[in-house]
């Protein structure tokens, strides 16, 4: 019997032993930044060991024959999860077209916002498609792909309250943790006067509760967040317009130009206007 | 400024395109996250609130973990066989449930229940200091009575032996031996706290995170804004272990070699 447990305990090290291994196996794979890879794809031999060749130009991804793309499923009608636990939603549709021209196999993973831009950064995933808008201060520190859709930044008040984009400043305003409605509204109105969280449904929540005033976030969620929630409103004046695009890691010029042409021939399908017709119904 | 002009400098070849040294990469983005716009401002201010909200939480949950574990300690040494007290049996199986229920959820939930739920108010700072301080106290009432538990009946006998009553023999015998005991545990709690508050940042309460995350916000980058957050708390958790362990080693003089 002691025997056992001490071939028990010398397999139980064993296996800890490995599984750190393979940890380590693994870490020093995706520490392989995109950037690095486009460097290699120069020589043929890399080049077809994670990406393919084609009408795309050369490009590679972190795992051979995936599309990784990080989001933040919250954010209908964009990206939001299934009952099922998947993903659906305008962001999610225009990936798996990517994806599909591409001859790649989509893989979503689902994170906080900022973490979906910081895993874009760093290689952790190969694009970042979460309603995200491109300014310059982040071109600095991330490439982005050709615009396709439009985001309108609108307020959310409480039916019948006198919040107009002319008092605003006045008012305590819900935002979401990362976006630009929270960045416009800090340097605008100060952070005083701006509450932000995790997502959109925490600041709706918390309008529906009279914890803030007003909620500003994109024109998309928005509708959806007012539809499902009695009593809200959205205002007729747009807070700001603005450009989404697809984020990918600085450099990485490849994955980039391949999404770029594969969004073209979308848009020049039609498909990209037919998948946002889907979502977003015209009033 | 020659730094500023810098700045823009490199941070206009990045942007159109071009390729900067790993420096001049690090560069632009630490004074992105640190110095543009007097951004350090920000994390002290955001220190600030996290130390208030600290120190807030810590005496809240010590005054309510020291009247948790009172009761509590006071219930389970009572001499089997006697006559219970049913007041203290019934405060006691309040506050048990009390412990349970906080111990047993986890703390991001807790703060989002009495954000959403209960309070419904737009003083989500202090909510969440609040919350943080209900949950210190069920840690910190298991934690002193542990130490009130471990020091030994003999004790207590040889107080009352002497004609001490109850509340004197704690006060001068028990408690004194008890906290020297649970000085550790309690540094940790501590700690554990003042990291917790972090999560502050979940229902809007603007602290160290908060600001982080806000300024990663503005331009994407989020490794120097976390960096620089993890080093505040880092130093600041440094310096109060520095203080704890002066604490404990002055308790320690009193004792015999």
């Amino acid at each position: 019997m002691k025997a056992m447990k001490k071939l028990l305990a010398v397999l139980l090290t064993l296996g800890l032993v490995f599984a750190l291994a393979a940890c380590g196996n693994n870490g020093s794979e995706n520490s392989q930044t995109p950037s690095q890879d486009v460097t290699t794809s120069e020589e043929p031999a890399a080049s077809n060991e994670g990406g393919s060749t084609g009408d795309y130009g050369e490009f590679t991804t972190i795992e051979e024959g995936v599309l990784i793309m990080s989001t933040n499923a919250a954010f209908p009608p964009y990206e939001m999860t299934t009952d099922d636990g998947s993903y659906e939603g305008i962001d999610v549709e225009i990936a798996q077209a990517i994806a599909e021209k591409l001859g790649l196999e989509l893989q979503i993973d689902n994170m906080e916002f900022t973490a979906a831009l910081e895993a874009a950064q760093s290689g952790m995933s190969d694009m970042v498609m979460a309603g995200v808008t491109v300014n310059e201060d982040r071109l600095a520190v991330m490439d982005f792909s050709n615009t396709y859709a439009t985001g309108i930044q609108v307020v959310i008040v409480k039916e019948g309250s006198d919040v107009t984009l002319d008092n605003l400043g006045e008012q305590l305003i819900g935002v979401q943790n990362g976006t630009t409605g929270w960045q416009f509204c800090s340097d605008q109105f100060g952070d005083d006067h701006v509450s932000a969280f995790d997502n959109g449904i925490t600041a709706v929540q918390a309008l529906m509760q009279d914890q803030v005033d007003c909620v500003v976030i994109d024109q998309g969620p928005a509708e959806v967040f007012v539809s499902e929630n009695e009593g809200l409103t959205i205002l007729e004046t747009e807070y700001a317009v603005e450009d989404y695009a697809i984020g990918v890691a600085k450099g990485n010029e490849g994955l980039l130009n391949a999404i770029n042409t594969a969004l073209a021939e979308l848009q020049a399908d039609g498909i990209i206007q037919s998948i946002i017709d889907k979502y977003i119904t015209a009033e | 400024m020659d730094l500023a002009q810098l700045y823009e400098t490199w941070k206009a070849i990045s942007v159109s395109g071009g390729d900067l040294t790993w420096w001049q990469d690090f560069f632009v983005k630490f004074y992105q996250a640190f110095i543009e716009a007097d951004r350090w401002q920000q994390y002290l201010e955001g220190t600030g609130t996290t130390l208030v909200a600290t120190a807030l939480a810590l005496l809240m949950g010590v005054i309510l973990g020291v009247l948790v574990a009172m009761v509590r300690t006071a219930h389970d040494q009572q001499r089997p066989g006697r006559r219970k007290n049913p007041v203290l049996g019934v405060v006691n199986a309040v506050f048990k449930v009390y412990v349970t229920v906080i111990r047993g959820t986890p703390m991001m939930l807790q703060l989002l229940i009495w954000a959403f739920v209960v309070f419904k108010s737009r003083q989500y700072t202090l909510v969440g200091i609040f919350g943080l301080g209900i949950n210190s106290g069920a840690y910190v009432s298991e934690i002193i009575r542990g130490g009130l538990m471990a020091v030994d009946g003999g004790q207590m006998e040889a107080g009352r032996s002497l004609g001490l009553n109850y509340l004197d023999t704690m006060r001068f015998i028990v408690v004194p031996q008890a906290f020297k005991a649970i000085l550790p545990s309690l540094g940790n709690e501590f700690i554990i706290l003042l990291k917790d508050t972090s999560l502050l940042s979940v229902i809007s309460g603007q602290e160290l995170m908060y600001f982080a995350q806000a300024i990663g916000t503005r331009n994407y980058a989020m490794m120097f804004p976390l960096f620089g957050a993890a080093c505040i708390y880092l130093v600041l958790v440094i310096i109060f272990s520095w203080l704890l362990g002066k604490l404990e080693r002055r308790l320690r003089q009193s004792d015999r070699r």
